[in-house]
């Protein structure tokens, strides 16, 4: 249509970005490849009187199991490592599907790709629970809490996903049949 | 903005609107206060205005403002545990990695928690209260509502509210929690801070920054 900027907020305008798919692979690479350091490495070094303590995000919620707070245990799990490993297959299945034929609706893709918009920023809550508890529990020798290095890789794969899938154009589920059907769209 | 105004494409292209989710092209029907466009293919809300909702989002606008200030100075949470006391405000928690690469962790919480969120208020502000006071809009401020919109995903006062109750739940048996003030004012701006964004009519406010003095 000519003009290459937005008349109204002056951004690019672009009607498909060739390298949107790219983007969303090569982000979700680096996102994968930071997930694995990030449950390999300690989340939390616990020292109290007589020992220090080191745990990764998986064993630091079963032991919070084992203290009986389930619930809390429950939201560890589900925000660290249910939420992070849905979001990969869920990006990646929407980037497979815009390519290649799928018996799943777009209205099921849609909703699943609004999912993942809004529910990745809440892998951000171990981050933030081993900030609050490193900053708090600083008693000198009774107890001290500081962040082990799987913190940095974490906030770096949930940052990651995000932008992955920031990256992936909700129109693309869309074209698919826009191109099979009349494109007449009035009303 | 206006100078094809008179050309008659652009006349056509005014009354079509264009959903962003998955780009169907609707002949528009400017909906009434409380009433909302939805998009036929994918149910994308494309225009939900309501009444005075300028007006309410600067009211809350400036709570959250205040309550962003406030809860970042004061302290947030306390804690004893057999006579050894620690008071940390929320900067100190957003502070907390030190040392080598952690200092970019500490920035990036930092900006996520206090700074994201102050800067879309403080855009939020700068782009609406010209709109609502029938001025012309300020400078620079459709740049500065597109900043504001893009931030909005960075934002994460509510998750960092969540956080708070999982850390308060793992601290419990160790020693003794109390609450400072910022907590409570911390609550406050999370319940406001999502309000804030379900009041914004985001094609209201890009029609009213196009034409300033209608209606």
């Amino acid at each position: 249509m000519g003009t290459p900027v937005c008349g109204r907020c002056g951004h690019k305008l672009q009607s498909r970005d060739p390298l949107s798919l790219q983007r969303v692979w090569a982000l979700w690479i680096v996102g994968a490849l930071c997930y694995i350091p990030a449950n390999t490495y300690p989340m939390l070094r616990t020292q109290t009187l007589f020992q220090v303590d080191e745990s990764t995000i998986i064993s630091g919620a079963v032991e919070m199991a084992h203290h009986g707070s389930f619930g809390i245990a429950a939201i560890i799990l589900i925000a660290s490592v249910v939420i992070p490993l849905s979001k990969f297959w869920a990006i990646a299945y929407l980037a497979v599907s815009v390519k290649s034929p799928t018996r799943v609706s777009n209205h099921r893709r849609q909703m699943l790709y609004e999912v993942v918009e809004y529910i990745g920023r809440w892998s951000m809550i171990d981050i933030f629970v081993v900030a609050i508890l490193s900053a708090l529990v600083q008693l000198k020798t009774l107890a001290s809490i500081n962040p082990g290095p799987a913190s940095i890789f974490f906030a770096l794969s949930v940052i990651f996903t995000m932008l992955s899938a920031q990256a992936f154009d909700s129109r693309m589920i869309w074209d698919v049949q826009a191109e099979n059907e009349d494109p007449k769209h009035d009303e | 903005m206006k100078d094809f105004a008179a050309s008659d494409p652009t006349d056509l292209l005014d009354d079509l609107i264009v959903c962003p989710q998955c780009d169907a092209a609707f002949r528009m029907k400017k909906p009434e206060n409380g009433e909302r466009a939805v998009c036929q293919r994918c149910h994308k809300v494309l225009i939900a205005p309501r009444r005075n909702a300028g007006l309410h989002i600067i009211a809350v606008a400036f709570a959250v403002l205040f309550l962003i200030v406030g809860a970042a100075v004061f302290p947030f949470l306390t804690i004893d545990a057999a006579g050894n006391k620690n008071a940390v405000s929320i900067l100190d928690a957003a502070l907390a990695f030190s040392g080598g690469p952690m200092i970019v962790l500490s920035l990036a919480t930092a900006a996520l928690i206090v700074f994201v969120p102050l800067a879309r208020v403080l855009l939020t502000l700068y782009v609406l209260i010209p709109v609502v006071l029938d001025r012309p809009a300020a400078r620079h401020a459709i740049r500065a509502f597109r900043v504001s919109e893009a931030l909005r995903p960075w934002s994460m006062a509510e998750i960092f509210a969540i956080g708070c109750a999982v850390a308060l739940v793992k601290v419990a048996d160790l020693a003794t929690v109390g609450f400072g003030p910022a907590f409570w004012m911390f609550g406050i701006l999370v319940v406001l801070v999502i309000a804030q964004d379900n009041f914004m009519c985001k094609w209201s406010v890009w029609y009213r920054l196009e034409h300033p003095k209608n209606s």
